[in-house]
């Protein structure tokens, strides 16, 4: 798990700053945007190994974010966050190549497995 | 005016939505809008020709009296002038010769002779004539008897020519056995004698004038004297000289003809009519047997009726057979209203619910997993920590907070997953494979409860294409409902049978203590429920949203201690996606 870049995308704030510390903490370098816009910034600027996006987000949403990836670099894994229980948003995100989907709030170490899945995968 | 519009609103006033959730059966409103429709149509239809017919029947009894009335107004006068005539220019006649000689030339058999002669060539019906001298003595006759020296000095005819100078006798026969009446007028003398000429007239031309009239064969025209004695015959009220059967009219000095109506036998009409002679007070008898008068109105009134009859039954009929499809289509329609405001309102609310649903975990969630991760970091420092006073109470907190923050999000999510149904998945399912799998997890309830479970499945039943978890969902909400209606030992009964080409069908049956029947139209309403503890009222109405979803039906029939049936319809092939704007 070592030398593992995530970035993570998601407009609260304490979310995002907590769970980049706790990933931290085991390990795995993060780097974290507010919202979708910022992110892409920082994807041009350092490309990350995975990354980890919030679907409900003001501005470019998680899906919009999802599809700008895929387009410029569609071998980075994604895997959605999503705090509405609809899966249907998580299966139009899969749709469009997210790698899995998690509903929040999350188990951090369901995350670290599906992180780890996809980067077997990839 | 006012009052008559808001009656006749009231009247007719059609179901409103409201009126569905009245107390009162709505096949009564419908019935009593029926009512009301068929006595206002009917009385602005049959009222005016009711009215049309009433008056058109005056005018027409009114119009043929007048038609009967006048003829014989005209035939009397006329008739009465021509006798006033005869009898005039007979007595004149005499009254000529009376005043043409004098006694001596006159009272002589030859010289009489002669005036009668030539009185015969003019007038024929003079029988005889007589010369009477102031004693009352016949003392010239010329005729077919021997009248000479015949003494009338004491007949009151001789006396009244003595008072009047002129006389006129009724009709009688005398010995000469044929009727007959006698004019007589006085030669007044200087020296204060008189004398009498006197002559006696058949009444065969009299008859004959009458009878010139040519009556229609039920009329009949006679002379009366004032005695009421007939002067001339009749056809159907006797003979010369005899009673007049009829009652006397009340004589009134008019010179014109009177026409009454009287009932005279069996309530029928008869006409007579009156005319007084001038001359001579006879009077003139004209009468219309009832027959006569009313076959033409009685033709014309069955006519009426006739007409007005079959035109108030066509009237009625087809106000009838109008107002009848008439106030069905309101019914229908108001029924569709009904249901599709029903369906609306479940489809509202399911989509409210939705919504709210999703709104409420998104807000809910995301502070949950602040929560979670804080704890998270908090464990993970500790964890990380060499020393930390408390270590152990420190973990155990947070493993509270850990098992709050699973807790909430098990809530969410059981909330969520009302919404989450509303999206379809479709397979290819075996039906009644997916109905075993259901019932699968109640054999265990069903045995223990002694559950008398009955599974009928048509073996042709086709597969189908659907959401398999959602059917599940239905079934399983539907089944479990039944055995929680019914007592231990209940029934349940599960059919499953073709509907038509592109849709089968489900029953599920119980015996159980049935629905109240105004419980039924809300139970497939959200937060509709009647197991005030433990039911979320979400249920059924999240079973009747999936069965919707799928493009099938759900139906409830039930009976309050008879049991419940539910209907499943679901197509054989449901339609592949939902539309966005239908996901809640």
């Amino acid at each position: 798990m070592s030398n593992l870049r995530v970035l993570l995308v998601d407009d609260e704030e304490e979310f995002v700053t907590t769970l980049s510390e706790r990933l931290s903490l085991r390990g795995i370098e993060t780097e974290v945007a507010y919202n979708g816009e910022n992110a892409l910034a920082k994807m041009n600027q350092r490309t990350p190994d995975i990354v980890i996006l919030d679907v409900m987000m003001p501005g470019l949403s998680g899906l919009d974010v999802l599809r700008q990836i895929k387009e410029t670099l569609p071998d980075i894994p994604v895997i959605l966050l999503t705090g509405r229980g609809s899966t249907r948003e998580g299966i139009d995100g899969m749709k469009q190549g997210a790698f899995d989907y998690l509903m929040k709030p999350v188990d951090i170490e369901d995350l670290i497995k599906k992180m780890n899945e996809a980067m077997k995968r990839r | 005016m006012v009052w008559i519009k808001e009656r006749f609103h009231k009247w007719t006033r059609i179901g409103t939505p409201d009126s569905l959730y009245n107390d009162e059966p709505p096949q009564k409103h419908y019935d009593r809008l029926r009512r009301n429709l068929m006595i206002i149509i009917l009385s602005m239809a049959l009222t005016p020709m009711i009215l049309m017919a009433i008056i058109n029947y005056h005018q027409y009894r009114n119009a043929i009296r007048d038609e009967t009335i006048k003829p014989i107004q005209s035939l009397l006068t006329n008739l009465k002038h021509v006798l006033d005539i005869f009898l005039a220019e007979r007595k004149s006649s005499l009254n000529l010769i009376a005043n043409s000689y004098d006694f001596e030339e006159i009272n002589n058999q030859a010289k009489l002779n002669k005036i009668f002669m030539v009185l015969r060539e003019e007038f024929k019906e003079f029988v005889d004539i007589g010369v009477i001298d102031s004693s009352g003595l016949q003392k010239t006759y010329v005729g077919p008897y021997n009248l000479k020296g015949k003494d009338y000095k004491d007949q009151s005819w001789f006396k009244e020519v003595m008072v009047r100078n002129e006389y006129i006798s009724d009709v009688f026969m005398g010995y000469r056995r044929f009727p007959h009446f006698v004019i007589a007028v006085k030669r007044d003398l200087h020296n204060g004698e008189f004398w009498v000429i006197r002559a006696t007239i058949d009444t065969a031309k009299f008859n004959r004038i009458i009878t010139s009239m040519e009556l229609e064969p039920e009329s009949d025209l006679f002379l009366i004297n004032q005695d009421g004695i007939l002067q001339t015959p009749s056809r159907y009220h006797g003979n010369v000289l005899d009673k007049y059967p009829l009652s006397m009219p009340v004589l009134t000095q008019i010179s014109s003809a009177v026409v009454q109506e009287t009932y005279v036998s069996k309530g029928y009409q008869t006409l007579i009519g009156y005319a007084c002679l001038d001359i001579k007070p006879f009077i003139l008898i004209f009468i219309k047997k009832p027959g006569e008068i009313m076959k033409t109105w009685f033709a014309l009134k069955s006519e009426l009726f006739w007409v007005l009859f079959f035109s108030c039954i066509l009237i009625i009929g087809a106000t009838y057979g109008i107002v009848k499809t008439l106030v069905r289509h309101i019914q229908e329609s108001d029924e569709r209203r009904g249901t599709a405001l029903r369906e609306a309102q479940y489809a509202n609310k399911l989509a409210s619910v939705g919504r709210l649903a999703a709104g409420v975990s998104h807000e809910i969630n995301n502070p949950l997993a602040i929560i979670n991760e804080k704890a998270g970091l908090m464990k993970d420092i500790i964890e990380r920590s060499e020393e930390f006073p408390e270590r152990e109470k420190f973990l155990k907190l947070i493993g509270s907070i850990h098992g709050s923050v699973e807790r909430s999000k098990v809530v969410t999510h059981r909330l969520l997953s009302f919404a989450k149904r509303m999206d379809v998945a479709l397979e290819n399912i075996d039906l009644a494979d997916l109905l075993k799998e259901v019932i699968g997890f109640l054999e265990r309830e069903a045995f223990h409860r002694n559950i008398d479970l009955r599974l009928n499945f048509d073996p042709k039943l086709p597969r189908i294409i659907s959401d398999k978890g959602q059917l599940q969902q239905v079934f399983l909400n539907i089944i479990t409902n039944a055995f929680e209606a019914v007592e231990n030992g209940g029934m349940v009964h599960i059919i499953t049978s073709i509907k038509d080409e592109s849709y089968v069908q489900v029953v599920v049956q119980d015996n159980g203590q049935g629905i109240p029947e105004k419980y039924l139209p809300h139970i497939f309403e959200p937060f509709f429920t009647t197991k005030k503890k433990y039911g979320t009222g979400l249920g059924l109405s999240i079973t009747y949203g999936i069965v919707q979803k799928l493009g099938g039906d759900l139906t409830v029939q039930s009976k309050e201690g008879d049991g419940t049936t539910f209907t499943v319809i679901i197509p054989t092939k449901s339609k592949p996606y939902l539309e966005e704007g239908n996901h809640v």
